[in-house]
C-alpha cells in the first residue's frame, strides 16, 4: 500500500514536470514570435531593460571579471613556470577567459544580479493580477512584458561578456607582468599569435545562449508562479520561484556550457 | 429579458483538484443591464468572471460573448472581443512601477494612436470623473484602497469599454467610501452606458443599482431575477440567503418577530 502510494507521488511529480517543460517550451516560442511581431516596441522599452539587465550589471562584471583574470595569472605563472614555459601566460589566460570563463561567470553574475530581479519583478506581477489586468486589456503580456527582456539579455550579454573578457586579461597583467614580473612584450605577442577567431566565435556564441538562458528561465519561472506545485502564492511563493530560477538557470548554465563546447571545439 | 443576451455561459464546469467549484453554471447577461452576481466567499463568483474574460478554460460548457466561444477562437479574436472589455480587479491591480496616470494612460499608449496630448487630456477627463485631483504623480502604493479602486476604474474606462466586470468593487472599503464608489458607478455607466457585471456580496446596498440578481450557490446560479422578484423568490436556497443577508441581526428581534 505504501509502495503504491510511493509511485502514485513519483508518477504525479513527473507528469508534473513533464508539464512544466512544455509550458517554459511553449512559452519560449511564445515570446519569439512577439519580439518578430509587429508592430515593434517603442525604443525606450528595450534601452529601459538593458539599462536594468545590462548597465547596472557592468559593476560586478569589471570587479569578478578583474579578479578572475588575477587569480587566473597568479595560478597560472606559477604552474606555466614549473615547465619553464612563462611567456604562455598570456595566451593561457587570454584562451580561459574567452573561451570558457568569460561566457560562464558573465552569466552566472547576471543571474545573481538581474535574472532573481526578472524573476521576482515578474512573479509579482503575476500574483498581483497585473499580468491578468494586461491581458484583459488585450496588451499581450509576451509582447509588452517578455519580449523587451528577452531582447535586451540578448543584447547585453555578449557586451558584457566582452568587458569581463578585457578586464580579466587586464587583471592577468597585472599579476604576470607588474607583479610577477614577466616580459609584458612575451604577455600580449603570445595571445595575438594563439588566440583565433574560432575561439572569440566560441564565447560569443556561449554568451548568447546564455543570455537566452537567463532570461527564459528566469522570466518563465515567475510568469507561471501561480502553477507551482508546492503553492507559487503570496510574497513566499515569490521568494521560493526565485531561488529556484537561479538555481536552474546556474545548473543549465554549467550544462549547455559542456555541450556547445563539444559541437564547437 | 427577450433580447439576444450579450454574455452567456452554459453548463460550464470548472474542478481544481478534487474540489468541484463550478457546476454547471448558466447565466445571461443583457446589453445595457447590470447583473451582479452574490454568493458566500470562496465560491467561485469571481473565477465566473474568469472564465467570461478568458483568464481561466472551463473542464466543460460554453462561454458566449457576442455569440462568440471565447475557448475556441483565435488570439485576434480574443484580443478584438477583450478590446470591448474594461476590469475592475478586487485589488484593482494597477502596475505598481507607474505613476497613477501612467496607469491610467497604458492602455491609450499601448492600443491606440492617440499623441500625448491626446492622452493627457483624456486620461484627466477620466480621472475628473472619479473626483481624484492631484495624484497624478503618485505611485499605487502611496494611495488608500477606495482611491486604488477609483485610479482601477479609471483605467478599465479609459477607452469607454461596451461591458464592464467589476470583482467586488468595495470589499474592504468602509461604509462612505463603498458609497462613493456607487456614486462613482452611476455617475459613470449613466455618462458611458456600459453593461456591467458585478460580483458582490454587499447586500442588500448592491440591489439598488442591479437590474438582475443572481445567486450562486453550490457551484450552481440558482436564479437570475430583478432585484423585487430575487427578494420575493420562493427558490429555497435564495430565500435562505435573503434572510440571512437582509433578515434580523438580534435573535430576539426574530423570536418576537
Amino acid at each position: 500500500m505504501i509502495l503504491l502510494k510511493y509511485i502514485e507521488k513519483l508518477g504525479d511529480l513527473f507528469l508534473y514536470y513533464v508539464d512544466q517543460a512544455g509550458r517554459m517550451g511553449i512559452f519560449l516560442v511564445n515570446v519569439i514570435i512577439n519580439i518578430f511581431k509587429l508592430p515593434y516596441y517603442k525604443i525606450s522599452h528595450i534601452t529601459k531593460q538593458i539599462y536594468n539587465i545590462g548597465a547596472l550589471s557592468i559593476f560586478v562584471i569589471i570587479f569578478t571579471g578583474l579578479f578572475t583574470g588575477m587569480v587566473l595569472g597568479l595560478q597560472g605563472y606559477n604552474t606555466l613556470r614549473k615547465f619553464g614555459s612563462e611567456g604562455l601566460l598570456g595566451s593561457a589566460v587570454a584562451l580561459s577567459l574567452i573561451r570558457e570563463l568569460g561566457p560562464v561567470l558573465a552569466a552566472l553574475m547576471v543571474t545573481g544580479r538581474a535574472g532573481s530581479a526578472i524573476c521576482a519583478e515578474i512573479g509579482i506581477m503575476r500574483n498581483s493580477e497585473q499580468i491578468d489586468a494586461l491581458e484583459c486589456m488585450a496588451i499581450d503580456p509576451h509582447k509588452y512584458i517578455l519580449a523587451p527582456k528577452f531582447i535586451a539579455a540578448i543584447i547585453s550579454m555578449p557586451l558584457l561578456t566582452a568587458i569581463f573578457d578585457v578586464v580579466g586579461i587586464f587583471g592577468g597583467y597585472i599579476i604576470g607582468v607588474k607583479l610577477l614580473g614577466l616580459n609584458e612584450g612575451s604577455y600580449f605577442s603570445g595571445m595575438y599569435k594563439d588566440v583565433e577567431f574560432q575561439d572569440i566565435y566560441m564565447g560569443f556564441v556561449k554568451s548568447l545562449c546564455f543570455g537566452l538562458i537567463v532570461v527564459w528561465i528566469c522570466s518563465g519561472k515567475g510568469y507561471f508562479v501561480h502553477l507551482e506545485r508546492k503553492g507559487g502564492f503570496g510574497a513566499e511563493g515569490v521568494s521560493r520561484v526565485t531561488t529556484n530560477a537561479v538555481v536552474l538557470s546556474s545548473v543549465s548554465i554549467l550544462v549547455l556550457d559542456y555541450f556547445i563546447t563539444s559541437v564547437l571545439i | 429579458m427577450n433580447a439576444e443576451p450579450m454574455i452567456r455561459l452554459i453548463d460550464v464546469r470548472k474542478r481544481f483538484a478534487s474540489q468541484e467549484i463550478l457546476k454547471g453554471v448558466n447565466l445571461s447577461i443583457y446589453e445595457g443591464k447590470t447583473t451582479v452576481i452574490v454568493g458566500e466567499s470562496g465560491k467561485g463568483k469571481s473565477l465566473i468572471l474568469k472564465h467570461i474574460l478568458g483568464l481561466i478554460r472551463p473542464d466543460k460548457g460554453k462561454v458566449l460573448v457576442e455569440g462568440n466561444d471565447i475557448n475556441k477562437i483565435g488570439r485576434k479574436d480574443l484580443k478584438a472581443i477583450r478590446s470591448k472589455f474594461g476590469v475592475l480587479f478586487q485589488n484593482a491591480a494597477l502596475f505598481d512601477s507607474m505613476t497613477v496616470f501612467d496607469n491610467v494612460a497604458l492602455p491609450l499608449r499601448e492600443r491606440t494612436k492617440a499623441s500625448e496630448e491626446e492622452i493627457r487630456k483624456i486620461v484627466n477627463e477620466k480621472l475628473d470623473l472619479m473626483d481624484i485631483e492631484g495624484s497624478n504623480d503618485k505611485y499605487p502604493a502611496q494611495l488608500s484602497g477606495g482611491m486604488r479602486k477609483r485610479v482601477g476604474l479609471a483605467r478599465a474606462l479609459v477607452l469607454n469599454p461596451k461591458i464592464v466586470f467589476f470583482d467586488e468593487p468595495t470589499t474592504g472599503l468602509d461604509v462612505a467610501k463603498s458609497n462613493e464608489m456607487y456614486r462613482v458607478f452611476f455617475k459613470t455607466q449613466s455618462k458611458l452606458g456600459y453593461t456591467a457585471l458585478i460580483v458582490s456580496h454587499d447586500v442588500p446596498k448592491i440591489f439598488k443599482l442591479a437590474d438582475y440578481v443572481a445567486l450562486l450557490h453550490d457551484g450552481v446560479i440558482q436564479d437570475c431575477l430583478p432585484p423585487e422578484d430575487f427578494q420575493t423568490s420562493e427558490n429555497p436556497f435564495i430565500k435562505e440567503f435573503v434572510q440571512k443577508t437582509m433578515g434580523y441581526i438580534y435573535e430576539s428581534e426574530q423570536v418576537e418577530g
